[in-house]
């Protein structure tokens, strides 16, 4: 089963007025995904490719028992979206938006810690169970296959690389979680190897990192004392210069904290296989079945 | 976005917060008059002012002509000083460390204090230094401002500006849409004030759109990577000389890792995001150029992004204006044989994989002595 998904997982999505809320939205549904509802305040009424628009979560989640969003909401008003989704009940927020001013998103993850809602992103591609045919977010669709690897990754496009070439290499995958490249996320790494640990549908499990913020080190520590199965990890930004943003507001080296090297090294040291470069991922776990 | 001491200090004066009296000047035939014993402070990003020779006193105008004068030639970590601030000299009895930084593992701000103040707080003894997580949806609570000064041992008159400044400090942290807000040292005076010595900011360049005041302030940035940002696209300048385009920014990284496990070195981070854009491939391809690189990588996968339309871009742009270098290119994914086609018309044959790539862009370089 896949994790953090409900059973009858039923989407709504936030911004489904917009061009790429619409998009994406049909993408989702191709995978398999019911797309119930959408969210646009002050379009109640439209419908989008068959799918009712509502004004507020409340009234969508009352009129189809929508039990996950996915958000495309601006960054400007993305925290108000998130707030609204989560107050409403729903299980899963994947929050695609990108820019989201950090103090905003640490509101979004403290009040979904007060209300027990789980936020994949900001600045994700969402999350995908190959088997389940369930995807929130916009990875594309046709590089996954059913199977028993879990992925979980702070990148989009390695994400995407990774996954291609685990399917590739005849290793499906069971979940596939980005989450997220912004400093703060809704997820960390060590909660979603937690749930990896815990899902007998995975079996083996990769880490796509990046420079930045400690979240690989904690990740390592928890593998060294709770995760069994097999891990193998590529971390981006080996070259990458200090006090320099590369690309994601998270990926920076401050104050000589955040390199590649402590995190390959903390890894490394919990029994993890570095791969070189981010296709060997494949590689190293096709070989690998237990942990080293 | 890094602030200079003077506008961090300006914002903190706008938040209640005691700071020196003190003015700007670029030149010393600005100082006309010195109403009172000064410190002559390099306004500059870089660290170490104090050592670099960028932090001077002067009891008389003249010396304090004389004093602008030498921190203005000065270059403190490669940053030339354009601006100094004079300030009135403070008679220190105590300095203290006070700082608000964003721990992203417990996605929340983290209060530091310590009675050892005026140097790096990474110098600092670790049972020395005072933390504590704010909870993001509450204010400093008065509670944890009593566990604050005890810590500090700090009581009376003193206890109280210390706390006031604290909870000051922690309300322009999230009004001000600040990732780090360091006063260090914050001086306890001979005279018990308390007033912050020096000012270290950076505010959230994604929040600048509700700071239209601070719109302006983007002085960290180079001309290229601020006309790179106006497109949305994420660009670093680096020091080696062969040039990456790829999408995303993890992508990117990985293709300047990969430069370097063949020996290569990149000259630029150039992540072009999803895109079916050609208006910002063509952009990409012309700021690379700028950046005289010696070979161009490019490393697209195409997941929402379509080879063929990156390589359309490449197409018009390049016929607009050839790249008088050699491009390599990796293409895979979404439209990736269209994509291929599009460039082997230009004369660009794709490599098989990014590893690939990589390997023939630095064979490409070094073959050019």
């Amino acid at each position: 089963m896949a994790v953090y998904l409900p059973e009858q997982t039923r989407v709504l999505v936030q911004g489904l007025t917009g061009h790429q809320g619409a998009f994406h939205a049909r993408q989702m549904r191709e995978f398999g995904t019911p797309i119930v509802a959408g969210v646009t305040p002050g379009k109640a009424g439209v419908v989008v490719d068959g799918v009712p628009v509502f004004d507020t979560v409340a009234e969508a989640v009352e009129e189809t028992g929508a039990n996950a969003a996915v958000s495309f909401v601006p960054a400007p008003f993305a925290k108000d979206a998130a707030l609204e989704a989560i107050d409403a009940g729903l299980r899963v927020l994947v929050i695609i938006t990108e820019h989201i001013p950090v103090h905003d998103t640490m509101a979004i993850a403290a009040f979904a810690r007060l209300k027990g809602s789980i936020v994949v992103g900001p600045n994700c591609p969402g999350i995908a169970a190959p088997k389940e045919r369930l995807k929130l977010g916009i990875l594309p669709n046709r590089i996954f296959a059913p199977g028993e690897v879990g992925v979980v990754s702070r990148s989009g496009t390695l994400t995407y690389e990774i996954v291609h070439a685990l399917s590739a290499a005849g290793l499906g995958q069971s979940t596939v979680i980005g989450v997220g490249g912004d400093a703060i996320s809704g997820l960390s790494f060590s909660e979603v190897l937690s749930a990896f640990q815990a899902d007998e549908g995975t079996k083996r499990i990769a880490i796509v990192g990046e420079i930045g913020g400690t979240a690989e080190e904690d990740a390592a520590e928890f593998i060294r004392t709770q995760v069994t199965k097999p891990v193998a990890a590529y971390i981006a930004g080996q070259t990458a210069p200090p006090e320099k943003r590369m690309g994601h507001a998270g990926a920076i080296i401050t104050r000589g904290r955040g390199t590649a090297m402590s995190k390959m090294e903390a890894l490394k040291a919990a029994g993890v296989r570095i791969a070189a470069y981010p296709t060997e991922v494949a590689a190293l776990l096709a070989h690998g079945a237990r942990k080293s | 976005m890094k602030l200079l001491e003077h506008r961090g200090k300006g914002l903190l004066l706008r938040h209640g917060i005691p700071v020196p009296r003190g003015f700007v000047v670029r030149s010393p035939e600005e100082l006309t008059d010195l109403p009172w014993p000064a410190a002559i402070k390099a306004q500059v990003f870089a660290g170490g002012r104090g050592k670099a020779g960028g932090i001077r006193f002067a009891e008389s105008l003249e010396d304090a002509k004389k004093a602008v004068d030498a921190v203005l030639k000065l270059e403190i970590g490669g940053h030339a000083v354009r601006e100094v601030l004079v300030e009135e000299r403070l008679p220190i009895q105590q300095e203290l460390y006070l700082g608000l930084v964003i721990d992203r593992s417990a996605r929340a701000p983290l209060l530091m204090a310590s009675l050892e103040g005026g140097i790096e707080i990474e110098a600092v003894a670790e049972e020395a230094i005072f933390r504590m997580h704010l909870p993001p949806l509450l204010a400093l609570q008065p509670y944890q401002v009593r566990r604050l000064l005890g810590f500090l041992k700090l009581t009376g008159a003193t206890g109280r500006s210390v706390g006031e400044i604290a909870q000051k400090l922690a309300k322009l942290f999230v009004a001000e849409d600040a990732e780090l807000a360091e006063i260090n040292p914050l001086v306890i005076t001979k005279d018990r004030m308390v007033v912050a010595g020096d000012a270290k900011l950076t505010l959230d360049s994604d929040a600048l759109y509700r700071h239209p005041d601070c719109a302006d302030l983007s002085e960290d940035l180079t001309a290229l990577e601020d006309r790179a940002r106006r497109k949305d696209i994420a660009f670093v300048q680096l020091e080696g000389d062969i040039g990456v385009i790829a999408n995303g920014a993890g992508l990117t990284m990985a293709t300047l890792d990969l430069i370097g496990r063949h020996g290569g070195s990149a000259g630029t981070f150039l992540d072009l995001g999803g895109t079916d854009d050609l208006e910002k491939v063509k952009e990409a391809f012309r700021i690379i150029r700028v950046t005289k690189p010696r070979v161009v990588l490019l490393n697209i996968f195409g997941g929402i992004t379509k080879c063929d339309t990156v390589a359309a871009g490449i197409r018009d742009v390049l016929e607009e204006h050839p790249l008088e270098v050699p491009l390599v290119a990796r293409m895979q994914g979404l439209h990736e044989e269209r994509g291929r086609e599009i460039l082997h018309t230009i004369g660009v044959e794709t490599a098989a994989s990014a590893d690939e790539a990589a390997k023939r862009a630095v064979g490409l370089r070094n073959s050019q002595g």
